[in-house]
């Protein structure tokens, strides 16, 4: 592993609208550097996607981006990130993904020229590559469409370039429902890890080549199925935090590949990011509610950079068109985060606090993530001698912290949840820091469930 | 009947005692499990009707019933699948020569376009659970392979499930090609996006907003 130290060791210096390596795009927006910038995410209503409707789809994507800089501007927004994650269809002909980030560029570049207005856009790519089960992540037919996108779409003007990548993805999926903690290490410590060092190395490479900024990833599959699967209580929250933590040491290798900044908004796994490496973060709390429902609503921007509302389908409500809304939630949201910055660091820090206090006692998921608690697992994470050894360690500190809390009276969980600190800790008992006695043991449980050598093993 | 074995059967289905040698529930180790117990209820003349309603489908229910009440989590309820499966072995050639009948068959696939299955296969578990016959098409399933399989199962219930807004809209021309070859056939959607309202505007006669619920409606509207 690259980071051995952290780069921002307080929970005070783990500041939103705050990074120690602020990004800058080409239109100027500079991401971590004092102040908190909306990024706005937004899908299609229900709709096919065909050559007959690609008309209609080039102007929903254009009245979004317009609407939303229309009302960014009224609202003395300082400028906005565009997330443009693609469907299937238009990463699988990549002509249109193309075509698309071109449609909303050129929003954003008119409103730039005539009135200053700074806004880029996020390129995410959807992950192909798990079309095929199991996936075959370094020889897919998928990826010559995956990496013309990457390349051709960032000419086009996608600034930044992201993925939401899913290697480790087909074996994740059956650990989360088993609450098996041991598979769940193996799929992200060893075969995410793998599959992110091939990955980002390319993205890197393409961003390197089309001077554009090779952002972050995130472990959306992972750690999020998991707070969505707790949210509905078919898992407990308590693994859900765990995963979540583990999640870090995966999606920190996108960094270590040469990625800058910010990771992507449904990154819930950020925070550590920024306080091992000191790159800006995107991260998406209570905003993110037109997607899917979270217990982190408010301690999510404790340390955001951007701040994000997840994905809303462009439908009309009662205001305006649904992106529209969500773009003044966020504004209003990153005004007061950027207004507290203005009062100095000890207003921020309180508001940090607030934030924070507000869910901390309400949810494993929320009290892992408080700044606080983001330095003392990141810690671990940073002393681990691999991996496999950082996300054992982080788990294991996860739990006392989870444990002490619950123990103390500072955290609320049901009956039903406790048994299951016990039972995670004894399942991190025999899982071995070697990577290749990890294999060799794993390997039989899950004959056929993934290729090997499709992670290089 | 037997009624201290089929209590014992039921005892292990409902807290996922699978056999002797599975560890888990740490209150049952050393006892022997479902897969144990069915073998010494079958040779001491329990019927394995007996077995399958009064043993594993009322455990299951009991567990079902839990699970809804927010007193277990589904590694728990898939502990007792698995345990009920451990059963099921003993009583396939039952099944094969006609003796014991499930509810029905339930096919079940997420619509073509769409890679999410969590949600589908947690239905699954739930339906076969229940006393059903499941047969799992996967992920990406084009309306071909539903109608195959619908040919193959007339009597069959399909379940199509859809994640994403841009793929939901995929199960309508699904519905259309199963209803062209087999009018009859009972179709229940199901997935975040999907309201009741937009299952009965394509065509669904059912409409699941959790696998909770669309168990309910395959026993209440097909049974």
């Amino acid at each position: 592993m690259k980071y051995t130290k952290l780069a921002v060791s307080t929970p005070e210096g783990l500041l939103f609208g705050n990074a120690l390596y602020p990004v800058t795009t080409r239109r100027g927006l500079v991401i971590g550097g004092g102040s908190v910038i909306p990024e706005l995410n937004f899908t299609l209503p229900p709709m096919s996607i065909n050559s007959d409707t690609l008309t209609a789809i080039g102007e929903h994507y254009k009245g979004i981006v317009t609407d939303a800089i229309e009302h960014a501007r009224h609202l003395h927004a300082p400028g906005v990130i565009f997330e443009f994650e693609t469907l299937l269809e238009m990463t699988q002909t990549p002509s249109i993904g193309i075509e698309l980030v071109k449609i909303m560029n050129d929003v954003c570049e008119e409103n730039y020229i005539k009135h200053g207005f700074k806004s880029e856009i996020r390129l995410t790519p959807n992950d192909l590559r798990e079309f095929d089960r199991p996936p075959l992540n370094r020889t897919s037919k998928y990826l010559d469409a995956m990496w013309e996108l990457f390349d051709k779409g960032s000419l086009a003007g996608g600034d930044l370039l992201s993925i939401e990548s899913t290697g480790g993805k087909e074996i994740h999926d059956d650990a989360l429902m088993t609450c098996d903690l041991k598979t769940s290490i193996f799929a992200l410590s060893v075969l995410g890890v793998r599959d992110m060092q091939f990955l980002w190395s390319n993205i890197v490479a393409i961003a390197k080549k089309n001077n554009k900024i090779a952002a972050g990833d995130t472990a959306c599959g992972f750690g999020n199925t998991a707070m969505v699967l707790a949210e509905k209580q078919f898992i407990p929250k308590t693994f859900a935090a765990i995963v979540r933590i583990i999640t870090a040491v995966r999606t920190l290798v996108a960094i270590e590949q040469g990625a800058v900044g910010p990771d992507k908004d449904c990154g819930y796994e950020g925070p550590f990011l920024k306080a091992i490496t000191g790159t800006p973060i995107s991260m998406e709390g209570k905003g993110s509610a037109c997607a899917h429902f979270s217990p982190v609503g408010n301690v999510a921007a404790c340390c955001a950079d951007l701040w994000s509302n997840e994905s809303v389908q462009n439908i009309k409500l009662l205001s305006g068109m649904a992106p529209t809304v969500c773009m003044e939630q966020l504004e209003y949201d990153a005004r007061l985060m950027n207004q507290a910055l203005k009062h100095g660091k000890p207003a921020a820090n309180l508001l940090q606090q607030l934030l924070a206090e507000s869910d901390q006692a309400l949810d494993p998921q929320a009290l892992i993530l408080t700044p606080k608690n983001v330095i003392t697992l990141s810690e671990e994470i940073v002393k681990g001698e691999n991996y496999i050894d950082a996300s054992v360690r982080a788990a294991k500190k996860g739990l006392d912290i989870i444990e002490e809390a619950y123990k103390s009276g500072q955290l609320l969980l049901p009956e039903v949840e406790v048994m299951w600190i016990d039972m995670l800790r004894d399942s991190l008992s025999d899982i071995p820091t070697d990577e290749s006695k990890f294999v060799e043991e794993m390997l039989p449980t899950l004959e056929g469930k993934f290729i090997p050598s499709e992670y290089g093993l | 009947m037997n009624t201290e074995l089929l209590e014992k059967l039921s005892e292990c289905v409902e807290f996922g005692k699978i056999n002797l040698a599975s560890p888990y529930p740490p209150q049952m180790k050393g006892q022997p499990g479902a897969d144990e117990i069915t073998k010494e209820a079958l040779e001491s003349g329990v019927t394995p009707t007996e077995i399958l309603n009064d043993a594993l489908i009322f455990a299951m229910n009991k567990v079902g019933q839990k699970f809804s009440e927010n007193k277990i989590f589904v590694p728990q309820m898939l502990l007792s699948a698995k345990a009920m499966g451990a059963s099921m072995v003993h009583l396939k050639p039952f099944f094969a020569n006609g003796s014991v009948k499930r509810k029905g068959t339930f096919i079940l696939g997420t619509v073509f376009g769409d890679l999410h299955d969590i949600g589908k296969n947690l239905l699954g578990m739930m339906v076969e659970g229940a006393g059903w016959e499941v047969i799992d098409l996967g992920i990406d399933v084009k309306p071909e392979k539903f109608i195959e399989a619908v040919q193959q199962h007339p009597d069959a219930v399909v379940g199509i499930s859809a994640l994403l807004t841009t793929t939901m809209v995929n199960i309508k021309p699904v519905i259309e090609a199963i209803r062209a070859v087999s009018p009859a056939t009972k179709i229940i959607v199901g997935g975040a996006p999907l309201s009741e309202e937009f299952a009965i505007s394509i065509g669904a006669d059912g409409y699941g907003k959790n696998p909770q619920e669309g168990v309910i409606w395959l026993d209440k509207h097909v049974n």
